[in-house]
């Protein structure tokens, strides 16, 4: 093994040993001075951003012979998921010092989930691909759990943990039979193979993809395979839901963009009808069931389905601008997924702070923190000049170039609807009398993260030409 | 020299930015409600002089855009911020800097539930609509037109009435749904021209059933915008819950967009298309005219009938444009769309006097019924002078602005057809019954009431929006020319737009 090759993977390698030092060094505290490994895990966020922001090459690089890739995309996704661990830590660290929870599981498994979102944005192999999604799912299963009081907890940690282990081995099933068929498991030599020997792209591989498929939708959380996620981001402790609503959003896009466009890119025509069913049938049952909820994490959760719709939306046309599209909308998302967890966790008290009814008046009690949610709603509703708007634009604009209008008109179609559940929590928030009067306080740090955040929603979208060009030029 | 390059940029951000930073003043004692009360006027003022300027500075005679700007502004979307105004674009935009003053001088002192926010919200919505009326990319008008609903949204929801929040969700929706679909229109042109210019989307050949399509959906947005028949249902709604500056704004200026969408979208962009539906968009104009007509009779809420009122005034909007086509050339239907435009105008300033009026009596007595009224003559009759004054030209009366409109369309449907202008004129009957009626029973008779008998006249605050806006009601009613002069050589060009087929080997 060379040099080159351990530069290429510092960042991981890095990381690693920095867990193991967050892991010791947690031994030793206690009480107040948890906050050494709050620090301590920033420390290794910052510096394994650092590390990935200098070993990014230009253009694509293939390492551990070709079962490792690093190129821009990698480069790109893994600082945004980084950064995404980084604010959901700041979010959370008053939360769990007042709910009695500050204890250094929740910062060692997140920067485990995290190691495996690093390994699996970078994996061109089925297998490393697969290791990576496992390092992040178990560390998910155990961080919905982490709250071992909570039963509401622990019931949907098994839900996640039952299906999502189903999930995984369908995967791996979809896995082995397209090893079989193509003789490799890296992606550029499936690709490969599949354009020398176009025999191949029969019934065997066919069989193999739509298992894959299932694996990718469930981590997606796309219909049909969405049935875990309202109950896990409900029973999880709010930070844990920000966190599984944000950065792993970034991983499972390198997932299916690794294996259906790098390397099953060849056979577009047999995925692209499946994807597409299952963008619409998420679009649709995210934003309407999405109405009937009371619960705030619940609606964010079926909301996030409404939008996995609109991610693979801009998959299934199968074009570079629609991959580029459906990054954009991507990191746009969990901006906005990041800034509403963020809000709620600053409301909670306690248990409270997770039913709708709990907005209510917040524009009274702390105007500054109504207004970063009123931006955030707006741009998850998709009006301009907030950022999901030009989201939802990219996304519609590539649809429609691959000569899908009419899937567009259902697009913005359930777009309105979802306007609705969006709206509401805005009337909730200016429009209705707060249940109680006692203002909330927001600690300074927090505060600042989230106004950041807010604003970032609204900035991106007065100038969102920048972002979308990089999302382009990370594609090439 | 930089205010002249950029005046248009400078009249949509000035209000926009005087507003947020309104939102940063808190309004708890006297003085700061009174800082944040004179920066709205300041502000509000300083777009007037700046709508002033533009208009001695625009040149009537040309066709052509004017007070251009134009920068990349998503460059792998081909997305610019290009801004420009016509002759049918300037007008709209003096009567948006001209209402929003007067907005925030009557709401002077009458709100009191959080005045910082509420300034702002109509700051930045006069922004946003200059920048409707402006746009010229097809993005940048979406983004203006759909960020718009935001403010009022907020305003309805916030200050309105008793069930603001189902009139506020069921106005943001019922626009909202109307249009999205016209997003997907341009995303569509957009594939074929490769650019969001509004220019090159009228320039660039359709076949019919594409221009079908794009009509409609168009029509869905403008239509819910004007509001036509039968998708108005929001528009009493909106109306009766909003507080009284949201309803002058939503009537004077928003309905105005969904007939700036038909000009300057619907018509060029699909010509043939519009020939093709024009009979069933008269059919919609004369409903609208006729029947909202009755059902305005009938109302007892005093907003409400107003609201309706406007409905009807709008069909003859939808009306004067659409009846173009009726025509061989359609060159002699240029009268019918300088009615219309006239109409949309004269509109503008009476509806908004109007509710203005309606509101002076609502913040003495907190009722809009016209029951809880009756003989307010005797206790307000300078008052009551204004509002005789503006029902009848609310009705079409001669030497008010409100007929100069009306008697151009009713004239171009008398060429056209002799049974449209039957049914059209039918509205100054309708017209005058409503209006008239409601002041019958409003102002004259016995005094209805101790809270009648205990009203107070006008301030003089009151007087002075009331009067100059009667003065230009007034001015348009007796001279409309220069008005007129303003938007003639735009409307003789889009003529010429309209009657050329964009069917590729098709010869019109």
């Amino acid at each position: 093994m060379d040099m080159q090759t351990i530069f290429s993977a510092s960042a991981e390698i890095f990381l690693v040993i920095m867990i193991c030092a967050v892991l010791i060094v947690d031994l030793f505290v206690e009480g107040e001075e948890r906050k050494v490994t709050f620090w301590l895990s920033l420390a290794s966020l910052l510096g394994t951003a650092l590390l990935v922001l200098n070993n990014t090459p230009e253009s694509r690089e293939f390492i551990f012979d070709g079962s490792y890739v690093n190129d821009p995309l990698a480069g790109l996704l893994k600082i945004a998921s980084i950064i995404m661990v980084g604010i959901g830590f700041i979010y959370s660290r008053k939360y769990l010092i007042k709910n009695n929870l500050m204890k250094g599981e929740f910062f060692l498994l997140s920067l485990f989930g995290l190691l495996g979102m690093l390994i699996m944005i970078s994996a061109n192999s089925l297998l490393i691909m697969y290791l990576g999604l496992e390092t992040l799912s178990l560390s998910l299963y155990a961080l919905v759990a982490f709250d071992r009081n909570s039963s509401i907890a622990a019931e949907s940690a098994m839900k996640y943990f039952i299906l999502g282990a189903i999930a995984s081995g369908s995967l791996l099933y979809g896995i082995s039979w397209i090893y079989g068929v193509t003789g490799s498991l890296e992606f550029n030599e499936i690709a490969l193979s599949i354009s020398q020997d176009s025999s191949l792209n029969s019934l065997p591989l066919w069989f193999g993809m739509a298992f894959v498929v299932v694996g990718i939708a469930f981590k997606f959380g796309a219909v049909p395979f969405h049935m875990w996620l309202p109950d896990v981001y409900q029973g999880a402790r709010t930070p844990v839901t920000l966190f599984i609503a944000t950065a792993p959003k970034l991983a499972a896009f390198a997932l299916i963009y690794r294996i259906l466009v790098d390397g099953l890119g060849g056979v577009q025509d047999a995925w692209q009808g499946t994807i597409m069913i299952v963008s619409l049938l998420s679009l649709i049952l995210g934003n309407v069931v999405a109405i009937a909820q009371t619960n705030i994490k619940r609606m964010l959760g079926y909301s996030a389905i409404g939008h996995v719709g609109f991610i693979f939306a801009g998959i299934f046309t199968g074009t570079q601008i629609g991959y580029s599209a459906a990054l954009f909308y991507s990191l746009t998302y969990i901006i906005m997924a990041a800034g509403a967890f963020g809000v709620l966790i600053a409301l909670s008290d306690e248990e409270q702070g997770d039913q709708l009814e709990d907005l209510k008046g917040l524009s009274q009690r702390n105007p500054w923190l109504a207004g970063i949610m009123l931006f955030i709603m707006l741009g998850m509703a998709g009006i301009p000049p907030w950022v999901g708007f030009f989201a939802k634009l990219d996304i519609i604009n590539a649809v429609v170039d691959a000569g899908f209008a009419g899937f567009a008109v259902v697009m913005v179609l359930t777009s309105v609807i979802g306007a609705f559940y969006y709206l509401r929590v805005i009337w909730f928030m200016y429009f209705e009398k707060a249940q109680e009067s006692k203002a909330i306080v927001v600690s300074r740090d927090i505060g600042a993260v989230l106004s950041l955040n807010g604003l970032l929603v609204l900035a991106l979208g007065l100038f969102p030409g920048a972002l979308m060009q990089l999302c382009i030029s990370v594609m090439n | 020299m930089m205010l002249i390059n950029s005046i248009l940029s400078t009249m949509i951000w000035l209000p926009i930015l005087a507003g947020i930073s309104l939102l940063f003043l808190s309004d708890n004692d006297e003085r700061t409600k009174n800082t944040v009360r004179y920066i709205s006027l300041g502000a509000s003022l300083a777009t007037l002089f700046l709508g002033v300027y533009l208009y001695l500075e625009f040149d009537g005679t040309t066709a052509s855009m004017q007070f251009i700007e134009k920068m990349p502004w998503i460059e792998s979307l081909g997305v610019q911020y290009y801004l420009g105004v016509d002759g049918i674009s300037v007008p709209l935009i003096l009567l948006t800097v001209f209402i929003t003053p007067f907005v925030v001088i009557s709401s002077w002192d009458v709100i009191k539930l959080k005045p910082a926010q509420y300034f702002a919200a109509f700051l930045i919505l006069e922004g946003l609509m200059i920048g409707v009326f402006s746009a010229l990319d097809a993005i940048l008008f979406y983004v203006f037109w759909e960020a718009m609903l935001v403010p009022m949204f907020l305003i309805i929801g916030i200050w309105g009435g008793q069930r603001r929040i189902y009139a506020t969700v069921k106005f943001f929706l019922y626009t909202f749904l109307g249009s999205v679909l016209m997003l997907v229109s341009f995303i569509y042109l957009y594939g074929q021209t490769a650019d969001f210019d509004l220019q090159n989307f009228m320039m660039t050949p359709l076949t019919m059933f594409e221009q079908q399509l794009i009509f409609i959906a168009f029509l869905l947005a403008f239509a819910v915008k004007v509001p036509m028949w039968p998708v108005h249902t929001w528009l009493p709604d909106a109306h009766v819950e909003a507080p009284t500056g949201g309803s002058v704004i939503l009537a004077a200026i928003m309905l105005k967009m969904g007939g700036y969408g038909f000009i300057r979208l619907s018509m060029p962009i699909t010509p043939d298309a519009s020939e093709y539906f024009a009979f069933m968009m008269i059919v919609l104009s004369l409903i609208a005219v006729t029947y909202i007509g009755f059902v305005a009779l009938m109302q007892t809420d005093m907003k409400k009938l107003i609201a309706y009122s406007s409905i009807a005034h709008m069909g003859f909007v939808t009306l004067g444009f659409f009846i173009v086509w009726s025509f061989v050339e359609t060159s002699q239907g240029t009268l019918g769309v300088t009615g219309a435009m006239v109409q949309m105008i004269s509109h503008g300033l009476i509806s908004g006097a109007m509710f203005l009026c309606v509101g002076v009596l609502y913040d003495r007595m907190h009722s809009r019924e016209i029951s809880a009224y009756g003989g307010v003559a005797n206790t307000m009759p300078i008052f009551a002078a204004f509002m005789v004054f503006f029902s009848m030209s609310n009705a079409g009366l001669p030497g008010t602005s409100g007929f100069v409109g009306e008697f151009m369309v009713i004239l171009a449907s008398f060429k056209a057809n002799i049974w449209y202008a039957f049914l059209a004129a039918t509205t100054l009957i309708l017209g005058a019954a409503y209006t008239l009626w409601m002041v019958k029973r409003v102002l004259y008779g016995e005094v209805a009431n101790d809270n009648v008998a205990k009203l107070t006249d006008l301030n003089s605050r009151e007087f002075f929006v009331l009067s100059v806006l009667a003065a230009s009601v007034l001015l348009v009613g007796v001279w409309p020319s220069p008005l007129i002069d303003l938007m003639t050589a735009t409307i003789d060009q889009l003529m010429l737009q309209i009657s050329e087929t964009k069917i590729i080997g098709v010869e019109s």
